[in-house]
């Protein structure tokens, strides 16, 4: 059974509408990528899968896990295995990263049944993941995201899907301001998680992250709609001939023409 | 009558069944009694009172008491005798506050603390005034003839503090009780020169009381000093904080206000820089739900002597509710060149983004609404220097949050 089925998605904000019917499915431990110009929508779709208001859906629907996904609030979502990576993580300040991510791990693991841990418990169960991401440690005092360089942001962005451990993790754009070396320990985090019982949507505009994380599907977003599917060579094929090469108009490519 | 003479009236009747006191009390509350009378209680009209309205105080039949006084003081401290002290209780007789005047009228036991010259004091100087239904008569003294319909009381609590040159030490004021009372407090500080002095005030007074306080700090030459004012409770609230400062004195004034149901929160404050090279940080930080409401008036002063003044202001607050109300102003009155101030308000609700990330962590609505509160809060939390006021603040304003406004 799929864990993931998206169909006929229409999603507005606003007055525009802006997802103009969405038909995707996600098996289990299944990695897609989805990549398309700005514009065409994938961000909006990662945003709407985590629940944000901001979004209208007007039609069709969303099945996880056998349950209806849009009738949750954000925080069921996220309880029931959703993750969402942030594209701009939010800064907060005065709540301290570890009392944040503390709190996020307890409420789901109570939603598990399992008993909540206490500090020293957290302590133990993080220590290998912040060596997996190369956090700092004093990154955990410091305030969620806040004065974090954009690298150290998406890093702590791995680092708490390595600690909440999602069934489903949606990546939007985890690529976008990093440095190569960023990069690939972002992917290597990434990389790390992959498992036979955790399914990644990898939001992307470039190939780049695909050469260090490897879908096994790849699904191009245009205009509110997904217009060709296929494996990991269409990544490689979009790389050589632009999404200009499918007929789509990319705001970037077309404003590095002139 | 006119409504000046209307409101004394029920006063004077208090003033004149005081028990008799020494010779230089009874001269105080005298001239304080008599500045009050004519000045009667501030209305919406005054300026300083626009948002702030004590009809409710003024239309009061209260009945004057003595609050219970917890001090605790610690060694090198000296607690002194009021008459001996040589502080001039009256000089609040002379200004325009109808509330310190009201409070000199009524002077009784005061609190003088003295920290000696050059003395570091180790724990916090505390001083508590608590109210209670029906206060016990004070030890010999024949009980209150029982009336029959039990009016509130009326406290009238004052507190003098002075601090010696070079000397150290950290004050921690609370207010609390319980039913309907008024607490009308006037607090002094002395600092004398390069003393350092560290103040905090925590209002917790009942939500169906009033509380008007005044603080009043005279700041020596290279005084540090800092006050921070935490206001959680009350139906009807006034902080009158001001600051003088003498050259190169430093002085920070923090305030946190949190308001929900009907309560009204009025905090003005003042700071003087009356001599050259000082530095002034105000922050304070309102949250506000309901139906309740807020100001804040900081008034900065820079004489023309005060050259070379840095002085900072920040009022932010953030808005829970559509019916909440704040206003907020500042009041720069600057009279020197060569000095640098800026200040800031800020008006805000919860940023939606903020919360929906942490939603998106599984953290349910109305926890991360309370999170991300409770984080605007934390900056003044955080730069209170007393561990256990510290902790014992976070706990009530979790309480707070918890609690569902009514």
């Amino acid at each position: 059974m799929s864990l993931l089925e998206i169909t006929n998605l229409h999603a507005t904000v606003g007055e525009r509408e802006i997802l103009k019917g969405i038909d995707l499915t996600v098996g289990p431990g299944e990695v897609h990528a989805i990549m398309g110009p700005n514009g065409s929508g994938k961000s909006t779709l990662a945003q709407v899968l985590a629940g944000r208001e901001l979004y209208a859906v007007t039609e069709g629907s969303v099945t996880y896990d056998g349950k209806d996904l849009l009738a949750m609030p954000p925080e069921d979502r996220a309880r029931e295995g959703i993750f969402l990576a942030f594209q701009y993580p939010v800064e907060i300040p005065g709540v301290s990263n570890q009392y944040f991510l503390k709190a996020a791990l307890n409420t789901m693991r109570k939603h598990r049944g399992l008993p909540e841990l206490d500090a020293m418990d957290f302590l133990d169960l993080i220590r290998g993941k912040i060596e997996l991401m190369e956090m700092e440690s004093s990154l955990l005092n410091r305030a969620v995201n806040a004065g974090f360089s954009g690298g150290e942001k998406k890093r702590n962005e791995i680092f708490q899907m390595a600690v909440l451990e999602p069934r489903l993790a949606i990546l939007d754009e985890t690529d976008s301001g990093l440095d190569i070396d960023a990069l690939k320990l972002v992917a290597h985090g990434v990389n790390s998680l992959r498992s036979a019982d955790r399914s990644m949507i990898v939001v992307t505009h470039y190939q780049r992250l695909l050469d260090y994380i490897v879908p096994d599907f790849v699904h191009v977003l245009s205009d509110g709609r997904i217009v060709k599917s296929g494996g990991k060579d269409l990544a490689l094929e979009l790389e050589r001939n632009g999404y200009a090469g499918l007929g789509i108009a990319d705001e970037e490519e077309a404003v590095g023409k002139v | 009558m006119t409504a000046v003479a209307e409101q004394t009236g029920a006063w004077l009747e208090s003033f004149a069944n005081q028990r008799p006191a020494a010779e230089w009390l009874r001269k105080g509350r005298e001239a304080g009694f008599e500045r009050f009378a004519e000045l009667g209680f501030p209305t919406t009209h005054d300026e300083e009172w626009r948002f702030t309205n004590v009809a409710r105080i003024a239309r009061t039949n209260f009945q004057v008491a003595q609050a219970e006084l917890t001090v605790r003081v610690p060694e090198g401290v000296e607690e002194i005798d009021p008459g001996a002290a040589g502080v001039d209780l009256g000089r609040f007789a002379a200004g325009g506050n109808a509330f310190a005047a009201l409070n000199t009228a009524f002077l009784d036991r005061v609190t003088v603390l003295r920290v000696p010259r050059g003395a570091v004091i180790e724990g916090a100087i505390e001083i508590g005034y608590e109210v209670r239904p029906a206060s016990p008569a004070r030890a010999g003294e024949s009980p209150a003839p029982p009336s029959p319909s039990t009016s509130p009381t009326a406290v009238h609590p004052r507190t003098v503090i002075l601090v010696g040159a070079n000397a150290q030490c950290s004050i921690v004021e609370t207010y609390k009780g319980q039913g309907q009372y008024f607490t009308n407090a006037v607090t002094e500080i002395v600092a004398g020169e390069g003393a350092v002095v560290n103040h905090y005030k925590v209002q917790q007074e009942d939500r169906d009381a009033f509380h008007v306080a005044t603080l009043a700090a005279s700041l020596g030459r290279s005084a540090n000093f800092s006050t921070t004012s935490i206001s959680l409770g009350g139906a009807l609230v006034r902080n009158d904080v001001s600051a003088v400062l003498s050259e190169g004195t430093e002085a920070t004034l923090n305030g946190l206000y949190l308001v929900n149901g009907s309560q009204h929160v009025d905090n003005h404050t003042v700071i003087d820089h009356a001599k050259p090279h000082g530095t002034s940080h105000e922050l304070y930080k309102g949250i506000l739900d309901g139906k309740a409401s807020a100001v804040f008036n900081g008034r900065i002063m820079v004489r023309k002597d005060a050259q070379k003044t840095d002085s900072k202001q920040t009022n932010k607050n953030l808005v829970l509710s559509d019916e909440a109300v704040i206003d907020t102003k500042p009041e720069l009155q600057i009279f020197a060149d060569d000095v640098r101030c800026t200040h800031g308000a800020t008006i805000g609700q919860l940023d939606a983004e903020a919360l929906f990330y942490l939603q998106s962590r599984g953290i349910g609505r109305e926890d991360a609404r309370n999170l991300l509160t409770y984080a605007f809060a934390q900056d003044i939390i955080d730069r209170i220097k007393i561990q256990t006021l510290r902790e014992t603040l976070e706990r009530s304003l979790f309480e707070k949050f918890h609690e569902r406004p009514r």
